[in-house]
């Protein structure tokens, strides 16, 4: 196990190496520069490329790029254009650790819903029960963040006034980096966007959930356990259980990769200061370094994502060898 | 006696008729009640689409800044007759009139109702285009690498493993601004030249498409993949081979109508995803060039007032969720009436 982790992990290193390349020279290509106006003026040419060489803009593309790659190795992400006293280091310090917050908790949201409604409905196959929450999981798939998160703000911080409506309830340092404050500020504040990405997540979890225990529940194994006269709770929660969670297990890796995307629309719905927002505050500006970094730290999180999920899937089904 | 006669004959017949499974599929789509109203409320949103200018009271573009934010069935007392006095605006111009805005107006005095009907188009549009380009790219693909075999195959699912690592939405926000970039700046370039008129014939949704499509053609490559590698080795096949077909009329005639089938079913249980897409894509401002009306891009205008006028945000997401539902029970039925594993479980 710990040899085919490490080869993924070397798998990984060109992958990760050809998107910053794609990314870098994406962003370098985009017509105009960071330095082509001050405020609504143009900036003057000669101090236009004086800035482009403090910021080695004016060397050839592979030249940065190297030079972005050395820099990377030695933990520096590169500068900021805008605001020249902040890094993207810092950037990525402040809203990293909103991002992951974000998508942790909705993970375990829709994990702690979904499992156990997906196993009450498939325990309760074809009853009025299980109609219910089958119809009630397909119309929390088919609300989008994008919708559901103005109907919370709308009916739980407008109408009710129960919610605060914006920003994150807490900002870093964080202890271990990324470990909330257990405050009732923090809550009150994720309570909302941590739904609006977490009810949709497990309406699909829910789903699968009820698929692979029905799929389980009528296998060989399940009768002979019940024909040897175990108690049902030990049939279900024993045996059934861990089999039924295979497919569950599988759309882990989207379903982080569907965190990464939700929080893009979360993060701008509810005025977060995480990953998403700044990235799409920042598609307008010609931030070289911000946008290569983001999109790398993105794909460190998928990969390390699927990396988990292979680890997983094989704890969870001895039948998968990885050697 | 002869009508019971008649009666066992007629009887005697359907027992012996075939059903192809085809046939079987249909029947148990039809059984499934939800499903066939989905597909049912899909039609009539196409048909709503296509004609849009008959059902919208008025165009997608006609503003009327006096008419701004008009709050819904605000116009005139729907109870009492026409009454010029109960209407706010009655001096505004004639063409107007005095009529009920159903559900408001925006920001710019646009009928919201008219732009929600126009913005079916664009959301079918999309479940159209990426599912059709998702599944072309996804089909020929993954058949190519499946039929193949050997180190092409390797090679080709190596790519699309490599593909899944990367974190594709960032970067395709990333070129969706490129592009629209380098179109507002112009191209000498005749490929782009084409494309830029392509993008604007397309609404401005082009670039959408294309990136909607290539988000989701892996999973479909895998799944052909799978399809074929099943059925390549299959009797049929064999006997087409021994009978001297050449690998195209074996790709053409033999795995691509089999493989098909699962491909369009995962497709239409993708089309709700592709609708979320563009609606985000619009939602941070990169989808359709305004005027034209997408459900996201109204969401995202009307955001910014949603204290006061609510109505601005919960129409517009209100059709998105509609059709996607209407999609997702007419998906999951499609899935329960062609998986024959699952038939007679449910």
């Amino acid at each position: 196990m710990t040899k085919y982790i490490i080869r993924r992990l070397l798998m990984a290193i060109p992958v990760i190496l050809l998107m910053i390349l794609a990314t870098f020279v994406l962003v370098q290509a985009m017509p105009g520069g960071p330095f082509d106006a001050v405020g609504q003026k143009s900036m003057p040419e000669h101090i236009r490329i004086l800035l482009e060489r403090r910021y080695g803009l004016d060397k050839p593309l592979y030249e940065q790029f190297f030079l972005y790659l050395g820099n990377l190795l030695k933990g520096d992400f590169g500068p900021l254009f805008r605001q020249p006293a902040q890094t993207v280091n810092d950037i990525i310090a402040q809203t990293f650790p909103v991002s992951i917050q974000l998508g942790l908790m909705s993970v375990v949201v829709g994990f702690v819903l979904g499992i156990p409604l997906g196993i009450i409905a498939a325990l309760n196959h074809n009853t009025i029960i299980d109609y219910i929450t089958t119809f009630l999981a397909v119309i929390s798939v088919s609300v989008p963040t994008l919708v559901l998160g103005p109907i919370l703000i709308y009916t739980f911080g407008v109408k009710l006034n129960w919610l605060p409506i914006a920003f994150w309830g807490a900002d870093p340092p964080f202890t271990l980096g990324f470990l909330p404050p257990l405050t009732s500020t923090f809550f009150r504040h994720a309570a909302m966007p941590v739904f609006s990405i977490g009810t949709g997540m497990a309406a699909g979890i829910a789903r699968l959930t009820r698929a692979g225990l029905l799929d389980v529940l009528s296998a060989d194994y399940v009768r002979t356990a019940r024909a040897k006269g175990l108690q049902e709770r030990v049939v279900i929660v024993t045996h059934a259980l861990k089999n039924s969670l295979i497919p569950v297990v599988t759309i882990l890796g989207p379903l982080l990769a569907g965190a990464v995307t939700g929080s893009f629309i979360t993060e701008q719905i509810f005025a977060l200061n995480g990953m998403g927002r700044r990235f799409v505050n920042s598609i307008g500006q010609r931030e070289y370094f911000l946008q290569t970094s983001l999109v790398l730290v993105y794909g460190l999180l998928l990969i390390s994502g699927n990396l988990l999920v292979d680890v997983l899937y094989a704890w969870l089904d001895p039948r998968i060898r990885y050697d | 006696m002869t009508a019971d006669k008649k009666i066992d004959v007629k009887n005697a017949k359907k027992i012996g008729e075939s059903r192809s499974p085809m046939q079987d599929a249909l029947r148990e789509f039809q059984r499934n009640k939800i499903a066939v109203a989905g597909m049912l409320f899909v039609f009539f949103v196409v048909f709503v689409a296509v004609l849009a200018p008959v059902f919208a009271p008025y165009g997608f573009e006609v503003q009327n800044l006096r008419n701004n934010r008009a709050k819904p069935m605000e116009g005139y007392d729907v109870l009492e007759s026409f009454a010029e006095e109960n209407c706010h605006w009655y001096d505004t111009p004639l063409e107007w009139g005095c009529t009920v805005f159903i559900a408001g107006s925006d920001a710019l005095g646009r009928d919201l109702f008219s732009r929600i009907i126009y913005g079916t188009r664009v959301s079918l549009a999309v479940a159209l285009a990426a599912s059709s380009v998702s599944l072309v790219i996804g089909l020929i693909y993954g058949t190519v690498s499946g039929y193949s075999g050997g180190n092409v195959d390797n090679m080709m699912m190596r790519l699309v493993d490599f593909l899944y690592g990367i974190p594709l939405l960032p970067i395709i926000i990333l070129m969706t601004v490129y592009f629209n970039a380098v179109s507002r700046q112009g191209s000498e370039s005749p490929l782009m030249i084409w494309l830029i008129k392509l993008d604007s014939a397309a609404g401005g949704l082009l670039f959408v498409f294309i990136a909607i499509g290539a988000l989701n053609w892996l999973g479909m490559a895998r799944l052909a993949r799978g399809q074929v590698l099943s059925y390549k080795e299959k009797e049929f096949v064999e006997a087409a081979r021994a009978l001297g077909a050449g690998n195209g009329h074996i790709i053409f005639k033999h795995l691509i109508p089999n493989v098909l089938g699962p491909l369009l079913i995962a497709e239409s249980m993708a089309i709700p995803g592709y609708i979320f897409l563009e609606a985000a894509l619009s939602f941070i401002g990169l989808g359709v060039t305004p005027p034209t009306p997408s459900w996201g891009a109204m969401i995202n205008e009307g955001y910014s007032g949603l204290r006061s006028n609510p109505h601005l945000v919960l129409y517009p997401g209100f059709a998105l969720s509609t059709l996607t539902l209407a999609f997702n029970f007419m998906g999951d039925g499609l899935r329960d009436a062609f998986d024959t594993r699952l038939r007679g479980r449910n």
